[in-house]
């Protein structure tokens, strides 16, 4: 029998998480899980085991159920381990009019593996995903918290490429730079 | 030209910072209504303007308000619906990202105007980098005396924070945006009691789409008068269309309410025509929930009047020949479209995105979802049109909210407008007359989950 994993917050992100519980009237402090199960899908590896979860609990004092089944109902949040980038190819109308599924295809051979795969060395998960709201720019893919629009084939290739080399993972964090046109 | 008041200074460049956002008139408004206006007086300016909310039900935004409950001692919220999801609907993403300030300053207002002290944006977890934008925004605000304590020197107080989601179409369903601010799953509630009685922290709020409050600004500097004054009948102001598809140039135009649907879809000023020479197919034209119409149908009403880009024009004749203005996710389809293949993106989306409490909804969008697969790969029967026909009717009316009838709705009405081409389809095997998406059709491996 192992021992049961137990995580923490970093000091840097427990302090992020402390402001993000204030921001609710007193004894309303569950209404931060949502913020904080994102800083953890963040600082643990993309996901959430279920250590991460209960770390959650644990910072808000709530069940560990009460952490569990919210995560599993928001699409975000990946309830098994994810490739340092996922790419997230949006597939609703709009950039289905616009070749979405050319880009899925293109991503699937390129990266040898199937939607919902990750690739064997870790570096990509590939999934697709309901509209995100970026139908004027059809098609598109998000990563880490960053819209890449007006895909083609050459610039899907190109994206890849450059992650590839960056070789870093793309979280959803503050730290992200703000880059609108 | 038509009139532009939310996006008159979208091109101005640096218009995300609060500097610039102040020297082209931004915070004139709150300025204007914290030194000489009382909250029941803006109330009625908005009840006068005759805005309706602007997320896709189009409820009168002065009488939402005025249902607000305001019991002695319990706190009343104003919740921003920033949750923007509907396929095809983008606007609230471009507005906050260019002009932040804009729905701050009229978050404030609202705040004010309803007697909120502490309110929240919820806004879609995808929109993470847009939140950002919004959280430097709202410090810039703060620290220029616009939020916190004794605002403008007026001694009223305000505490405005982001709330991120974390992906379900169904928060955009204001209760279910509510249990997802209380840190619950989006299970829509049951209603009564509305919001206005018990929402957040069963408190009394108000939950108004990014759009209606930022309309809330001019309403207040202009006046309701001067806002009712643009429009046709009952469809006051502008709105905001989210252009995309097959059309030349997609993006988010302000309009006039009463534009002409083919000056919309044609003009340069727009969407400039369909892209390649096509013909024009088919319009959502109000995000992916209305009604899809075909050509003859969007440009001109049943009785051959044009048709107009307003809530009465675009719902004349009822879901038999017309269809909704809704959240103005305005989706053009060229001629070699295939309308099963696109309505088995919907299916799908409302398949996913169904939050599973409501059994009508949960079973019925995961057969229509199946059914459309079926035919999309050369498997389906005659009588499978009948049997989505049948299975959307069961849905429609009978769940909690109205995610029920946006999945409905495109399947019913896309059989009512296109019957014969799920016929072809499926006597075919395959969409027919359509070289192009006869192609991606053979791609189309992808298992149903």
């Amino acid at each position: 029998m192992s021992e049961k994993t137990i995580l923490k917050f970093s000091d840097e992100t427990a302090a992020i998480a402390k402001k993000i519980v204030a921001r609710y009237p007193e004894g309303r402090h569950k209404s931060a899980l949502i913020p904080l199960l994102h800083l953890a899908q963040a600082e643990f590896d993309g996901w959430l085991s279920v250590p991460a979860m209960d770390c959650v609990a644990e910072f808000l004092s709530i069940q560990p159920i009460e952490a569990y089944e919210v995560a599993s109902f928001y699409s975000m949040f990946n309830l098994k381990p994810v490739g340092k980038c996922t790419l997230e190819v949006c597939r609703t109308s709009s950039c289905w009019l616009n070749g979405a599924e050319d880009i899925v295809r293109h991503l699937e051979k390129k990266l040898g593996i199937k939607e919902g795969q990750t690739t064997a060395d870790g570096m990509f998960t590939l999934k697709t995903v309901e509209c995100l709201g970026s139908c004027g720019t059809a098609p598109m893919l998000q990563c880490g918290g960053d819209y890449y629009e007006n895909l083609t084939l050459e610039k899907t290739d190109k994206l890849v490429d450059s992650l590839r080399a960056e070789g870093k993972a793309r979280v959803y964090t503050n730290d992200n730079p703000v880059n609108i046109d | 030209m038509g009139k532009k008041i939310l996006l008159a200074n979208d091109h101005i460049e640096g218009i995300r910072f609060l500097d610039t956002y102040r020297k082209h008139g931004g915070y004139a408004s709150l300025e204007k209504a914290l030194k000489s206006m009382t909250p029941e007086q803006i109330v009625e300016e908005v009840k006068t303007s005759g805005l309706r909310g602007r997320g896709g039900a189009g409820f009168p935004t002065g009488m939402k308000w005025s249902f607000l409950a305001k019991p002695e001692g319990v706190p009343r919220y104003v919740v921003c619906n920033a949750d923007e999801s509907e396929p095809g609907t983008f606007k609230d993403r471009y507005l906050m990202e260019r002009i932040p300030h804009l729905l701050i300053e009229g978050m404030i207002l609202s705040s004010y105007a309803l007697g909120a002290k502490t309110s929240y944006i919820y806004i879609r977890g995808e929109y993470f980098y847009v939140a950002r934008i919004l959280e430097q925004a709202i410090d810039e605000a703060y620290a220029a005396g616009l939020l916190g304590k004794n605002i403008l020197n007026s001694g009223f107080d305000l505490d405005l924070h982001v709330q991120i989601g974390a992906g379900a179409y169904i928060c955009g369903e204001e209760t279910a945006l509510l249990e997802s601010l209380e840190g619950k799953r989006g299970n829509p509630r049951i209603k009564p009691p509305f919001p206005a009685i018990a929402g957040l922290y069963g408190c009394p709020t108000v939950v108004n789409n990014v759009e209606t409050i930022a309309a809330v600004v001019p309403i207040v500097n202009e006046g309701g008068a001067a806002y009712a004054a643009i429009g046709v009948g009952n469809s006051k102001g502008t709105k905001l269309i989210s252009a995309s598809g097959h059309i030349n140039k997609p993006g988010v135009y302000e309009i006039e309410l009463g534009v002409p649907v083919e000056e919309f879809i044609y003009s340069d000023e727009y969407c400039g025509g369909i892209r390649n020479g096509k013909k024009l197919k088919a319009v959502v034209a109000g995000g992916s929930s209305v009604p899809i119409l075909p050509t003859e149908l969007i440009l001109n009403t049943a009785a051959g009047e044009p048709r107009l880009m307003s809530y009465e024009s675009l719902g004349d004749g009822g879901f038999a020949t017309g269809t909704m203005l809704g959240s103005g996710g305005f989706i053009v389809m060229d001629e070699d479209t295939s309308i099963v293949k696109n309505l088995y993106t919907f299916a799908r989306f409302y398949h996913h995105e169904s939050c599973g409490q409501c059994s009508p909804c949960r079973e019925g969008t995961g057969w229509m979802e199946k059914i459309l697969h079926k035919i999309l790969h050369g498997h389906g029967t005659l009588a499978d049109v009948d049997l989505l026909w049948d299975i959307q009717s069961k849905i429609e009316g009978k769940t909690i909210c109205p995610l029920g009838e946006a999945a409905a709705w495109p399947v019913a009405a896309a059989i009512r407008h296109f019957r014969k081409e799920f016929e072809d389809f499926i006597r075919n095997g395959e969409h027919v007359n359509d070289v192009k998406h006869y192609y991606r059709l053979n791609n189309l491996t992808a298992p149903i989950n």
